[in-house]
């Protein structure tokens, strides 16, 4: 099977420190990934090299059979590669529709050379709906509650119609009853052909989610393979709970 | 309301601006107008870099200036009509405005700011020592007293700004409700998620420049030509930067009507102090204005209508999802 993500012996410094030391990872289409670490341990600096925020110094990113390195955030993002923030970040000043409009707009009306007014109308309403903010589309994201502000974030990531999401922390701050909500929406995503990493400290999420878990420490994989069997690796609980 | 439908209607509220100047019987009312289009234009054009982008430009009067000494330098190579020199004006700015998008793409907030304000030095200095457009003793430009068919030449000018003014709110307008509109949005609000969600924000920063720094140019072509006598202190005047980004402010900067409500009212109490107490005092009022809108209205007026509305309507927001939108179509699923 052609691998979705292929991520090569990438590695990142800030200065003197090594934020992420020669990490390889694969991802093939329609997986389920959770990814784990302590903090500091690179999960996030290796989100934002695999989507542009960051530019990786040496190894290499392959997205979709191309090589990306060196491409902007906008165009991976173009080509099929979303991701989510840590702290939601909404266009403040937009309504909750515009929010949706902007993906829509910028990557798929971009990819599919122009969609019709219409559709993009219709796709703000169905995405909002999917994610139960139907009835909020014209308020500002200032009025949202914590979980729907998550909600928000996916359902813009989403509305770049990706193949490969990123969720990084979605659920954090959030009540088991809310964990519960996401966890359905990105199952449900996923089951409409969408592979989703997901990047998680609640393990009771992690764990039923993800078919594959990869577990970073320091700037390095430490761990790849079945979750169940990946965390009662010796080394992953070391990292996790020292010695 | 489609954009050729507004134009038109503009230009007819333009036509109706121009024939009560007229009525009215003395010059000193297309004088006096002449400066508020002026402002009507400039603080539109920052409001597309400063309001819609949130990237503050205090370099204005720069860009201005540059339209103006475009004029000047034409008059001595090959003198050509106003129409003609408005446009050489906006491409020369608009040209300026683009290599100072392209040198601060990477540039935010202060630091942004404080680039702008060098770059008006810097081309403040060169204009000071180019003697070709009169160095630091100035050029002349004598105008004539009377054009065909508006008798004097400041009622040719007044129409020139007023032709300006109503393109520079199209323009302005059309942006706003584009797609365009929207990216300069997420700009201002988020760049990070901007670029996560495909909008390509270096490249709408640059034509953010090039159209803001294109329209004050065009807004300083005809300068000479109203003032007489064009000086670097004249041209690279305080008044023109903080002008144009205290009228957008005062009047709300995240939609168009904010800059001319801003221009209007501003620049006509500016004009009225100048006649009745001294022209000294319009920096004073422009300062008094912008420390109790700070205070009271910090979104400017509009800021206060949306709010009015929101608190009335319980809703607001850029644009509205239409309550009938069509159900999505197949093929559609991410």
């Amino acid at each position: 099977m052609t691998q979705l993500l292929a991520v090569d012996n990438l590695s990142k410094r800030f200065g003197g420190f090594v934020a992420l030391d020669g990490i390889s990872i694969s991802v093939n289409p329609g997986e389920r990934i959770g990814l784990i670490g302590p903090n500091g341990s690179g999960k996030s600096t290796l989100v934002n090299c695999i989507c542009g925020t960051l530019q990786n110094e040496a190894g290499s990113v392959r997205f979709d059979g191309h090589l990306i390195d060196g491409t902007t955030a906008h165009q991976r993002t173009r080509r099929g590669l979303a991701r989510t923030f840590q702290l939601p970040r909404p266009f403040a000043s937009l309504t909750l529709a515009d929010n949706m409009r902007i993906p829509l707009l910028y990557t798929v009306a971009a990819r599919s050379a122009g969609r019709a007014a219409g559709d993009i109308e219709a796709r703000c309403v169905d995405l909002l709906r999917e994610v139960g903010l139907d009835g909020k589309a014209n308020r500002l994201p200032r009025e949202l509650t914590q979980v729907e502000m998550r909600k928000l974030e996916l359902a813009r990531a989403m509305a770049a119609e990706p193949k490969l999401l990123i969720a990084d922390e979605s659920m954090a701050g959030l009540t088991h009853s809310e964990v519960e909500e996401i966890l359905t929406l990105l199952q449900r995503l996923n089951g409409q052909g969408v592979t989703i990493i997901l990047i998680e400290h609640i393990m009771r999420a992690v764990m039923s989610f993800s078919q594959r878990l990869i577990v970073l420490v320091s700037g390095r994989k430490i761990a790849d393979g079945d979750p169940n069997e990946v965390v009662r690796d010796p080394e992953v609980e070391r990292a996790y709970l020292g010695q | 309301m489609r954009t050729d439908l507004f134009f038109l209607i503009c230009l007819v509220v333009g036509g109706a601006v121009f024939a009560a100047a007229i009525a009215l019987g003395n010059d000193y009312y297309f004088f006096a107008g002449y400066v508020v289009l002026q402002y009507v234009v400039l603080s539109t054009a920052w409001n597309i870099l400063g309001g819609y982008c949130g990237y503050v430009n205090f370099g204005s009067a720069a860009f201005f200036a540059l339209g103006a000494y475009s004029t000047v330098a034409m008059h001595k190579l090959a003198p050509v009509p106003i129409p003609v020199l408005v446009v050489i004006g906006g491409l020369v700015s608009g040209v300026v405005g683009f290599g100072m998008g392209y040198l601060t793409l990477r540039l935010r907030g202060a630091f942004f700011a404080i680039a702008t304000l060098a770059l008006a030095v810097v081309l403040q200095t060169l204009i000071v020592n180019w003697d070709f457009v009169g160095g630091s003793r100035g050029a002349y430009i004598v105008r004539p007293e009377a054009i065909a068919p508006f008798g004097s030449y400041i009622k040719y000018l007044f129409l020139i700004m007023m032709l300006l003014a109503v393109g520079a709110i199209t323009v302005a307008r059309l942006i706003e409700r584009s797609r365009l509109g929207y990216g300069f949005a997420t700009i201002r609000d988020d760049e990070l998620a901007a670029e996560a969600c495909g909008v390509p924000t270096l490249t709408l920063k640059l034509i953010a420049t090039t159209i803001s720094g294109g329209l004050m140019g065009m807004a300083g072509a005809p300068f000479p030509y109203y003032i007489g006598f064009l000086q670097p202190s004249s041209a690279f005047g305080l008044d023109y930067a903080v002008n144009s980004i205290a009228m957008p402010l005062i009047g709300g900067t995240t939609s168009w009507v904010g800059p001319l409500i801003g221009a209007i009212l501003l620049g006509s109490l500016q004009q009225i102090a100048t006649v009745t107490i001294s022209s000294a005092v319009n920096l004073l009022i422009v300062g008094f204005l912008l420390v109790g809108f700070v205070i009271v209205a910090p979104n400017g007026i509009v800021g206060l209508v949306d709010a009015y509305v929101r608190r009335r309507v319980g809703q607001v927001g850029r644009r509205h999802v239409k309550a009938d939108a069509p159900k999505p179509t197949p093929g559609h699923a991410p």
